[in-house]
């Protein structure tokens, strides 16, 4: 089953926060709201959830219109960031919870109970209560809760920043084996990481002042972003303003070879550029420049190079000898690495 | 701890010691004492006998310890109903009705119980509403004086409950009243049996409003033990006093053992 946002605006006071939001999640599709603190993402998925009205606009799950039905009625599995586990009751009772709340038959109960622990691997900690599990074991009893009663769409709200690093990417890999097992289950996946955005989402619709800013699949979102902030969010991004010439663009007195289509020539535009594009060394489209700062990171080196003024990143393979501080230095990328954005020229 | 020399420590025990003997062991032990003499003319207690407690144990005595029990229970149980479903209905109003609220409900502490004796005594001597020279009327002036603190401690804890258990249990599925009775009270359990005991508590001790109620067949124990000390039996009334305190202390005991579970699950 699908959700969709149509128009939805969400207002506290006349505060806006979240600003006529149209979005559709097809069916068992897994969709990333990602966006920063304050971004409306969270504001989404609680309007779908119906713990918060909107002013205006309406929510849809699949065809039914889901707008001014309680919580309750709406058949959603929900896991948030703090897992909300219920204190007082054991495991197994936590995840029975909901089955319970439905009137489910009490066999059918204590079946579908094992099955949502054996699919979080939680099984062996069905008598326990959640103050005696770790963080990454509260969490996949949040996740066996939520998907006890079977539901068709499935909302997650940062569920995995609340654990450490290591933990998060385990499950992460865990997260998208459940989905590989529930193809039919739709994911909305609120996040203000990009990793777990792009590792998880089959879309991303990035999300920056209470606005959807792009909507896209992490690669499209990753390759050609349609604005400087998804750029920018989106993995990390070099942008220069540049001005838009006959075959290329205009950047610190040097001419760029880039695709300008779709560019009005002489006009200002900002040139995208990854980090991990930008080479080292003589090549097409060079930037010359004095390295500002340089950091080790093991398996490459980070360099900060002063262009004109403009800061540039470059992540290059570990280097034997690398360049220090204040020396003079050649960058270069290939056109086909850089895509040029016409609207929305924000430096910063 | 706050202090770390081991001379500092002892004279913070020695303060402690001088401030909490005098003002609060002392007049229990005082009050233990009398209760197993017969005279007290000495710095000690002479003459000792448990005919006090024997006393105390019986006839009038016991009706009175059955009187204050039986109308603890019932003002605590009703003002524990009353408060907690105040407390929850006033979560849900908006701020300024729950201030409006809170104040209401602080209204019978703010004024002496004296007040609230009298004026339930003017509005219960009268049809429609005939209850003085009842014992409902006793039961009635406890539970307006005890469900102030009842309704408060309640919704200091319902502040504190986190929405997400809420939430979570809503989008499970689960209905509002499923949600209260399954979720939200279990989780409020620690807080209202600590309401409960201290309703109870207080209940057991209320003296100034009983007295202007109490119909002769429904006599609590702070008005025996009044009585006694009234007319010179300090050393019965003694017997009395220590009888009402176990009584009280034993009944939040039990009420603590529940606490204690609650809060482990």
């Amino acid at each position: 089953m699908g959700i969709r946002f149509d128009a939805v605006t969400v207002a506290y006071d006349g505060n806006v926060v979240l600003d006529s939001l149209d979005l559709a999640v097809q069916a068992g599709e897994v969709m990333a709201l990602l966006g920063p603190s304050g971004s409306g993402k969270t504001t989404a998925l609680r309007a779908v959830a119906g713990f918060v009205r909107p002013s205006a606009g309406r929510v849809f799950l699949g065809e039914r219109d889901v707008t001014d039905l309680p919580p309750y009625r709406r058949g959603i599995g929900m896991v948030v960031q703090q897992y909300a586990l219920f204190p007082h009751l054991r495991v197994e009772d936590n995840v029975a919870f909901g089955l319970k709340a439905r009137k489910v038959a009490k066999t059918e109960i204590r079946a579908r109970v094992a099955e949502a622990l054996e699919m979080t691997g939680m099984a062996a900690y069905a008598r326990r209560h959640p103050r005696e599990l770790s963080g990454g074991q509260q969490q996949r009893v949040a996740v066996a809760r939520a998907l006890a009663i079977r539901p068709d769409v499935l909302l997650l709200d940062e569920p995995l920043s609340a654990l450490d690093a290591r933990l998060r990417s385990d499950m992460l890999a865990e997260l998208a084996r459940l989905h590989r097992e529930l193809p039919d289950v739709s994911i909305l996946y609120v996040t203000h990481d990009q990793v777990e955005a792009l590792t998880l989402a089959d879309r991303i619709a990035v999300m920056d002042k209470a606005r959807l800013q792009a909507c896209g699949t992490p690669r499209e979102l990753y390759r050609a972003p349609a604005n400087a902030f998804t750029a920018s969010f989106v993995g990390n991004a070099n942008l220069l303003p540049v001005t838009v010439g006959a075959d290329g663009v205009a950047f610190a007195g040097a001419e760029l070879k880039v695709d300008t289509a779709g560019a009005a020539r002489g006009s200002k535009a900002t040139l995208c550029v990854r980090p991990h594009l930008v080479g080292l060394g003589d090549g097409p489209n060079r930037l010359q420049g004095t390295v500002s700062e340089i950091q080790w990171r093991g398996s490459t080196h980070r360099l900060y190079v002063d262009v004109d003024g403009h800061r540039v990143m470059a992540d290059v393979p570990e280097l034997r000898t690398p360049p220090a501080h204040g020396d003079e230095v050649t960058l270069h990328f290939a056109p086909r690495d850089a895509s040029l954005l016409t609207a929305g020229i924000t430096h910063g | 701890m706050l202090v770390h020399s081991r001379g500092t420590k002892w004279a913070v025990w020695a303060l402690f010691l001088v401030l909490f003997l005098p003002l609060f062991a002392l007049p229990l032990l005082v009050v233990l004492g009398a209760s197993f003499a017969t005279h007290w003319s000495s710095i000690l207690p002479s003459g000792p006998t448990t005919a006090h407690y024997s006393a105390a144990t019986r006839g009038e005595a016991l009706q009175a310890l059955t009187t204050s029990l039986v109308t603890a229970l019932a003002a605590s149980l009703i003002a524990l109903t009353v408060g907690t479903w105040a407390a929850l209905a006033a979560a849900a109003l908006p701020k300024r009705v729950r201030r409006l609220l809170d104040a209401l409900f602080v209204l019978p502490v703010a004024v002496p119980s004296v007040v609230v004796g009298l004026a339930i005594l003017v509005a219960f001597s009268q049809p429609p509403i005939l209850l003085n020279g009842t014992r409902w009327i006793v039961i009635a002036a406890h539970t307006v004086l005890v469900t102030a603190f009842a309704y408060q401690s309640v919704s200091a804890a319902i502040v504190r409950l986190d929405p997400a258990y809420e939430q979570a249990a809503a989008s499970l599925g689960a209905r509002p009243g499923y949600v209260l009775w399954r979720v939200k009270l279990p989780l409020l359990l620690p807080s209202l049996t600590a309401a409960a005991g201290l309703c109870f508590a207080l209940s057991m001790g209320e003296l100034s409003a009983t007295m202007m109620l109490y119909p002769p067949d429904w006599t609590p124990l702070p008005v025996l033990i009044y009585a006694a000390t009234d007319r010179g039996s300090l050393f019965a009334g003694s017997a009395l006093a220590v009888v009402l305190m176990t009584a009280t202390l034993l009944v939040l005991l039990a009420v603590s053992r529940i606490r204690t579970k609650a809060s482990y699950r």
